[in-house]
């Protein structure tokens, strides 16, 4: 697959580097006992400390800590057992300090990777550079009032992780796989809920273009695209834009731009000119940061199994297919009913009948794997009764249906329909001879060498039993018969 | 009456107290009238005498029930850098209008668990920066010391210069004060008292309104060196709100004092024989060397060979540290706020107006040696000096159980007279080492100068080991005998 887009001049290679922001789970915020829930009344979770007021000092959340080193375990990162906290200094009216706590020189995780699950069932390997702690500064509302801005401190001091990549991506697509990919990492961990509308994640979009082969351009920095879509919509207009500049005989210069959603574009938001000078130096209201070796150790033991290990399993233990298993463990849900389902089965039927009608029940009734109106015990039920012949594949779709509708057991369904399947070779025989001596013409087109006639016959048999005749029984005596 | 009772200290206090030979409320009404009669001073920005008589009336029906606290009925003046709840807390500054805190910090709080009466907030240096207090938004602080036969005012020192003068006029039995870079030894020296600064993390800083957080400590400034051992033991203390506060038990210092200094070794630094060091602060070190040697001491010469560059690196790192702290007076929540046509207009006139020109000086500095392109010129070489100072104190602390050096350069003199800011600057020469270092250190008066002023000197000691320092201090103050106080010219 090549990702190259073609300019004026000849093939163009995107270059890509994210900065996710991922808020933290937790309940409290990184340096004050403050609450974080979403959504709250403006001003009605800020304590003194997150106010910025007269003499109020940080004291480091340990949760938040312990949910960091997770996420840097979840992407198999090093962890620094010593880091420090910095000082980011720069004004604005909802960062309450005149500074922001981060980390600079010495995050708490270091160097890690991410896998991405490509289309064609491979992976690729996407570099980490960092993880670092900080505080979120609050929020200006400028619509509020026409010369007036109303601050909201409620996030201000809540705890963000902020995840680096390696320029590593090539393309739109990628970037919004590696988005998907470390969304669902963190959901695995349980260390951020990834809810993009919530402002729970939100990158920035590291952009630039070069001739393949050729050194990295100069680059711009997308700030705050909050939804996967955008990010894509960024990253193709962003390249685009730089391509024709180059190409009509401009140079790109360093900015930071902004993406417009409505108009999908992306705009200048500030030059590297004026970039600001944050004037990081250690933070000397917090010590440095120290963990224990045995306690990370301890932390990497109780991780859960994450969506890659999941993957492997699944295709070594169940023989699925590395694309099925990849869809399944996208979320932690799905995997898990498919492993209720499919234990002590046929796997492959399982994994078949979940990605086909349930799925599709799912994005028909807009519910989820934890709201669903069949439970994983029902479906396997259903299966148990294909796999013992009691129904067919294609009852077994009208029984699904019944299922959804009135909750009700399968093999009630069956038998308040009567849907058994017909096994009974004597009573196939008869609906199949009654077939055949109705249409004697095509019986005799088959035998002088129509063979595409057969899958009539079949069909003719099905609708005779009410599609109850055992398909199996059904092919191997029509066979015989024709065959005369 | 009145004017006997202000007389007192922590200790005889207690003592009249315990013995009922006066109730608080008495105690408490002679404070708030030698506070009126001596406004001149301008030691207090804020006094609250209603709520130290509600304070005093409590301790005394605790005294009647048996239960008074070690600072129970005691009057203290508190540095206007300590939140207190619900007083008037300024920082001196006049982009802190109105701010009354909802909390308080917790020296102040361990004081009020501890019985303590508030009279008031002290006047200081604006956000603690100065070495004279005259930075102060609510004008400058008289010393009680005079010049003999002349009535010039003098400064008291600075910036905790409202609680030296404070203690030196008997406005209170004891206050506050805060250490950043000699902001209790040396007004406690130009003023005849006894000021500590503790071992950076020993007290609190929580609700310390912040000058430099990295070398800033609260202590005691008081009448005696044991008045400062009770009171230091009150305020010190693990806070598990100040990240930076160590979680150590507070010893009973005051039963450390015993004035013996047998098998002790004091070091005599000599790189503090600095030129043009006056030979009348040369000739009272030489008599602390005496009376250290008398109780017993061992002396020492060592050496300190980077003491030399504290006094540059204290005022890279101070101002650093205050740049960033003081972000924070924006106008956007509370304090003064000056209009402007946009936000970043409204921040330049309320910092512009509410940031006095001491304060904006270091600011202006602090930002730029951090900025980018200086930051590895000036901040990352002042932390380099930082640790090679802190390295030559534990070589000395290999051999010496303390130090002993002058606490300043000069004795007290007139508002005004040092009006360029280096001048200003190199008063902190003898005391900026030990905030670099983190180290306890403190100021007790060794005798008058020859214009009649009081002179201190200054004892350091090993991390955590206030109990030694005190103990030095206290054969000290046995020696010198200092019990000159100033004429009570205020009181007209």
């Amino acid at each position: 697959m090549s990702n190259l887009i073609q300019g004026a001049t000849g093939a163009w290679e995107i270059v890509i580097g994210l900065e996710v922001h991922a808020q933290v789970s937790s309940n409290a915020k990184l340096f004050s006992g403050a609450a974080t829930a979403f959504g709250a009344e403006p001003n009605t979770q800020v304590s003194t400390v997150d106010a910025g007021f007269p003499g109020m000092l940080p004291v480091i959340n340990r949760y938040c800590v312990e949910q960091a080193v997770k996420t840097g375990l979840g992407l198999k990162a090093k962890i620094n057992l010593t880091s420090v906290f910095d000082r980011k200094n720069y004004f604005y009216a909802d960062l309450p300090n005149g500074y922001q706590i981060s980390q600079y020189k010495d995050p708490i995780v270091g160097e890690g990777r991410l896998l991405l699950d490509m289309p064609d069932g491979s992976t690729r390997e996407i570099g980490i550079t960092r993880l670092h702690l900080e505080q979120d500064a609050g929020k200006s509302m400028h619509d509020q009032h026409p010369n007036l801005t109303f601050v909201d401190l409620n996030r201000a001091g809540v705890a963000l992780m902020e995840i680096v990549s390696e320029p590593d991506l090539r393309s739109a697509e990628e970037a919004a796989l590696y988005l998907t990919k470390l969304r669902t990492v963190l959901r695995y961990l349980g260390t951020c809920d990834g809810n993009m509308e919530e402002g729970s994640m939100r990158a920035d979009v590291n952009v630039s273009v070069r001739k393949p082969g050729q050194p990295f351009g100069t680059r711009c920095e997308i700030k705050n695209v909050n939804s996967i879509r955008f990010v894509r919509a960024a990253v193709e207009y962003e390249a685009r834009r730089q391509i024709d500049i180059i190409e009509d005989g401009g140079v790109i210069h360093q900015e930071t731009r902004l993406f417009d959603s409505g108009k999908g574009v992306t705009r200048s938001m500030r030059s590297k000119e004026d970039a600001h000078d944050y004037r990081y130096f250690p933070d000397p209201d917090l010590l440095p940061l120290v963990l224990d070796a045995a306690w990370v150790e301890g932390l990497k033991a109780g991780l859960p199994e994450l969506p890659d290990e999941k993957k492997a399993r699944l295709v070594a233990d169940y023989g699925i297919k590395p694309y099925d298993a990849g869809v399944l463990v996208a979320e932690r849900e799905p995997a898990d009913f498919f492993e209720a389902v499919a234990r002590g089965r046929d796997s492959r039927l399982a994994a078949s009948w979940i990605m086909g009608d349930y799925f599709a029940m799912l994005n028909r009734l807009g519910k989820s794997v934890t709201d669903s109106p069949v439970s994983a015990q029902a479906l396997g039920e259903l299966i148990d009764l294909i796999a013992d012949d009691t129904i067919s594949g294609r009852i077994a779709k009208e029984v699904f249906e019944a299922m959804v509708e009135t909750g009700k057991a399968p093999a009630a369904i069956v038998e308040e329909k009567g849907l058994r399947q017909v096994t009974d070779t004597g009573a196939i025989e008869t609906a199949i001879d009654e077939v055949l001596a109705r249409n004697q013409d095509k019986v005799a087109e088959y035998r002088s060498g129509k063979d595409k006639l057969f899958g009539f016959f079949v069909g003719q048999v099905m609708k005779a039993t009410q599609g109850k005749a055992n398909p199996a029984a059904v092919n191997d005596i029509l066979k015989a018969k024709l065959q005369g | 009456m009145a004017s006997d009772l202000t007389k007192l200290g922590i200790a005889e206090a207690r003592a009249g107290l315990a013995a009922r030979e006066f109730s608080a409320v008495e105690l408490t009404t002679a404070f708030i009238g030698a506070i009126e009669a001596a406004r001149g001073l301008n030691a207090y920005i804020t006094e609250t005498p209603d709520l130290a008589l509600e304070q005093a009336a409590r301790s005394d029906a605790r005294i009647a029930a048996g239960t008074a606290g070690p600072l129970e009925g005691l009057p203290i003046g508190v540095k206007d850098l300590f939140c207190t709840k619900g007083v008037l807390t300024t920082a001196a500054s006049h982009i802190l209008d109105g701010f009354t805190p909802t909390y308080e910090s917790t020296v102040t709080a361990n004081l009020w668990r501890d019985g303590a009466v508030l009279l008031g907030k002290l006047n200081m240096d604006e956000f603690a920066m100065g070495g004279s207090n005259e930075n102060s938004y609510y004008g400058p602080v008289v010393n009680p010391w005079r010049r003999d036969g002349d009535s010039a005012a003098l400064v008291p020192g600075g910036s905790s210069g409202g609680s030296a003068a404070a203690v030196a006029a008997d406005l209170c039995v004891a206050a506050t004060g805060t250490d950043t870079g000699g902001s209790i030894r040396q007004p406690a020296s130009f003023t005849g008292t006894v000021g500590i600064k503790p071992t950076y993390g020993r007290c609190s800083r929580f609700g310390i309104v912040a000058f430099a957080s990295s070398l800033e400590q609260a202590g005691p400034m008081t009448k005696s060196v044991r008045d400062a051992a009770i009171l230091l033991g009150s305020m010190a203390g693990h806070d598990p709100h100040d990240s930076t506060s160590v979680p150590l038990p507070v010893p009973d210092y005051a039963a450390a004092l015993t004035g013996d200094l047998r098998g002790r070794k004091i070091g005599i630094p000599k790189e503090y024989r600095i030129d043009g060091l006056s030979p009348e602060i040369a000739a009272w070190w030489e008599r602390g060397t005496a009376w250290a040697r008398d109780a017993g001491a061992e002396i020492v010469e060592i050496s300190l060979p980077h003491a030399q560059y504290a006094l540059p690196a204290y005022y890279i790192v101070a101002p650093a540290e205050a740049s960033s702290n003081l972000a924070r007076y924006d106008g956007v929540r509370f304090g003064l706020r000056v209009p402007g046509k946009d936000l970043t207009e409204m921040y330049e006139n309320t910092r512009g107006e509410g940031f006095g020109k001491e304060v904006r000086r270091r600011i202006l500095i602090g930002t730029y040696v951090l900025s980018a392109g200086y930051y590895d010129a000036y901040y990352t070489r002042a932390q380099k000096l930082r640790r090679l100072i802190a390295g030559d104190f534990e070589r000395a602390f290999e051999t010496v159980d303390a130090v002993l050096a002058p606490t300043a350069p000069s004795a007290a003199y007139a508002g005004g007279e040092k009006a360029d800011p280096i001048a200003m600057y190199l008063g902190d020469v003898f005391t900026v080492t030990a905030n670099l270092a983190g180290l306890p250190a403190m100021s007790v008066p060794a005798g008058l100068s020859s214009e009649g002023l009081p002179l201190g000197l200054q004892v350091i000691g090993r991390p955590f080991d206030e109990a030694g320092v005190l103990n030095v201090g206290y054969a000290l103050e046995r020696a010198a005998g200092f019990s000159a106080k100033p004429a009570a010219w205020w009181r007209g």
